[in-house]
């Protein structure tokens, strides 16, 4: 007979509600887990996209997510010729801002050499860029779509391909474009304004530089070699992958995880008070009843197992509802939010034990009735 | 003097007191009694005589000072018991019955009866059986499956008692069993717990004030101050030696027939 069921069936009411709003708390705490996840996810995406094995920047630099890195042009003819490199190409990264039908659109343009790495790959609609000029592939949650034309500088460019997931660090989507298009955006100058740079004699600043050159090195030959040979250039340096995503996640976003983790901790605790104060509260609603069952003889593991058992039941189940409820309304939220399913098992570990230390002090409070209170009237 | 074949509860000098020094009150003072097997029997006494103190002591609840104990032939109290000899006791021997039945709300009639007997270890299907047997037998199994706030105060009393019953308790302490019951009603609970003391062959302890009932116990001890004032052998407990001398045989029958029905091995009429 299990009298933890019975009561909470006798007050089912009650039960679903205070649970309900423990789902909704817990259901935080799981979106923090989500946002951590989805933000490292992010600004994973667009160098895990690029699929390069080594990224050429700007001497001395984390560039060029990390730091702002600016290499000329024609370095990647230079890393081509490297032994092993199979195949480089030159990229650039930019962000601007527009209005577009009255809603402001961030994004993050990514300059490359169509048929050379550091294009699209995660194409969901539409083709690559054929033409030279006046042609960009976007993200699908920047909200176009293939066909619209877009004004970015002074050019209108044509959306001819659509990718899914393709996003930044800061959640801004990602559109690729020529390099030469990508280039002219950066620096070229309005009409006016070159007639005044003319007139002042100023020279015209060589435009053909890039932020990073991102290459694939043949199976055969180590990462670590070609970034050595890479090295004799004292103006460059070179980063494998797995240093990118070390930089992006250990630097980058090591603030907001701790942020974040912070949150977690406080909202962990917060819970933790909450379901203590809950179980408390049942308990002191129950004590007539706890004296009776001492009373007629039964013994303080069939009290502590009544207590721990609803304690647990309702951590149990409002986990249950808030990893539900935050699953079925991830896709509104305004940043990615991923659920792993380790960082899942870890939270569930922690309600668990959150819920038996909870439960303390409920059982604390049973333990010490008086059987004989079930006698007074 | 009713005919009592064993003495089921046997008090020695016990005394009580709470609290220390100048904060001293002494509940109870040398109390010695005894009780039959069979007999129904009342504490009576103002408000604060002891009687509460000392139905706690009975009932393994309060531990007392000084004195000693026998329930049922075991020494109680000695240096030896532990709390949880005292809850074991409770749950072989003791039956409370209470003034406001103290039914547990989260559960239906007949798991308030069979809980006592789950927690003795008994199965989960002979546990109900012998709860709705109980039920039957108290007159109330038509309302085996109704919850406590659905029982009228005479229901709810009767399936306190079934509660009490259910372990075959050999002493059954009753809280003012009647207070929430008007004449009628508390009249039937008497003439129950009487018919059951004989038939089981249980000691009835119960604290009263409701003069009805007083002249249905077979004998009264007053209490004053945490003192045993008086032993007074009521005009039932004369009938009742009257009684049981003449149809003991009648009684005999009868409690074997209710053991056999608990047990689940014969109907009971």
């Amino acid at each position: 007979m299990n009298l933890a069921f019975r009561d909470i069936r006798h007050k089912l009411g009650r039960f679903v509600l205070t649970c309900l709003g423990l789902s909704l708390l817990l259901g935080v705490v799981v979106t923090m887990a989500g946002i951590y996840r989805g933000q490292t996810a992010d600004a994973l995406a667009l160098v895990r996209s690029i699929q390069a094995d080594v990224w050429v920047v700007q001497a001395d630099t984390n560039g060029p997510f990390a730091e702002s890195s600016r290499i000329p042009g024609n370095t990647r003819e230079m890393i081509a010729r490297i032994d092993g490199v199979i195949t480089a190409g030159s990229v650039t990264f930019q962000a601007v801002q527009l209005t577009r039908n009255g809603r402001r659109l961030r994004l993050h343009v990514v300059g490359y050499e169509p048929g050379r790495p550091g294009g699209p790959v995660n194409l969901v609609a539409g083709r690559d860029i054929t033409r030279s000029h006046y042609e960009l592939i976007a993200d699908r949650q920047t909200g176009l779509a293939i066909g619209d034309r877009l004004e970015l500088g002074r050019y209108v460019y044509t959306v001819v391909g659509l990718t899914q997931g393709s996003v930044t660090l800061s959640g801004d989507s990602v559109v690729y474009m020529t390099l030469r298009d990508a280039q002219d955006l950066q620096f070229d100058v309005t009409p006016p304004e070159a007639r005044r740079e003319a007139a002042r004699g100023a020279r015209r600043a060589n435009t053909d530089m890039v932020n990073a050159v991102v290459a694939r090195i043949s199976p055969n030959i180590p990462v670590e070699a070609v970034a050595e040979d890479v090295h004799r250039w004292k103006h460059l340096s070179a980063l494998s992958e797995a240093d990118q995503e070390a930089i992006l996640t250990i630097t980058v976003i090591e603030r907001a995880r701790r942020q974040l983790g912070l949150f977690m901790t406080i909202l962990t605790v917060v819970s933790a008070v909450i379901i203590s104060l809950i179980i408390y509260t049942l308990t002191m609603d129950k004590l007539r009843e706890i004296a009776t069952l001492k009373l007629i003889g039964a013994p303080d593991r069939t009290i502590i197992g009544l207590i721990v058992q609803q304690s647990l039941l309702m951590g149990v189940i409002s986990f249950i509802a808030g990893t539900a409820l935050v699953s079925a309304a991830k896709d509104w939220f305004p940043r990615r939010i991923v659920m792993d399913p380790t960082d899942l098992g870890i939270l569930f570990a922690v309600v668990v034990v959150v819920c038996l230390l909870a439960s303390a002090l409920g059982v604390r409070v049973a333990v010490r009735v008086d059987p004989a209170r079930a006698l007074a009237g | 003097m009713q005919a009592v074949t064993k003495t089921l509860v046997e008090l020695r000098s016990i005394s009580k007191h709470f609290g220390e020094g100048e904060a001293r009150v002494d509940a109870l003072h040398e109390v010695t009694l005894s009780v039959g097997a069979g007999e129904v029997v009342g504490l009576l006494g103002p408000s604060g005589s002891g009687k509460s103190t000392l139905l706690n002591v009975i009932g393994a609840i309060v531990e007392p000072n000084e004195g000693w104990m026998r329930l049922d032939g075991e020494v109680v109290y000695d240096h030896r018991w532990l709390r949880r000899d005292l809850r074991r006791l409770r749950l072989e021997k003791i039956g409370f019955i209470f003034q406001f039945h103290n039914l547990l709300p989260f559960l239906d009639s007949t798991d308030n009866v069979a809980l006592v007997l789950h927690l003795a270890g008994c199965p989960k299907d002979d546990s109900k059986r012998r709860a709705i047997d109980l039920l039957e037998y108290l007159q109330v199994g038509h309302r085996k499956h109704a919850m406590p706030s659905q029982l009228s105060g005479g229901e709810a009393q009767r399936v306190a008692i079934a509660r009490a019953l259910a372990n075959h308790p050999r002493i059954i302490l009753a809280d003012e069993p009647t207070a929430a019951l008007d004449s009628e009603r508390a009249g039937i609970v008497m003439d129950l717990l009487r018919k059951l003391a004989a038939e089981q062959q249980a000691a009835i302890i119960g604290v009263t004030h409701d003069d009805k009932i007083i002249g249905r116990l077979d004998r009264i001890f007053r209490l004053r101050d945490g003192c045993l004032e008086s032993t007074e052998e009521s005009a039932a407990g004369r009938g009742g030696a009257d009684q049981a001398g003449s149809s003991g045989t009648a009684e005999s029958a009868r409690a074997s027939r209710a053991g056999a029905r608990f047990d689940g091995s014969a109907p009971l009429r």
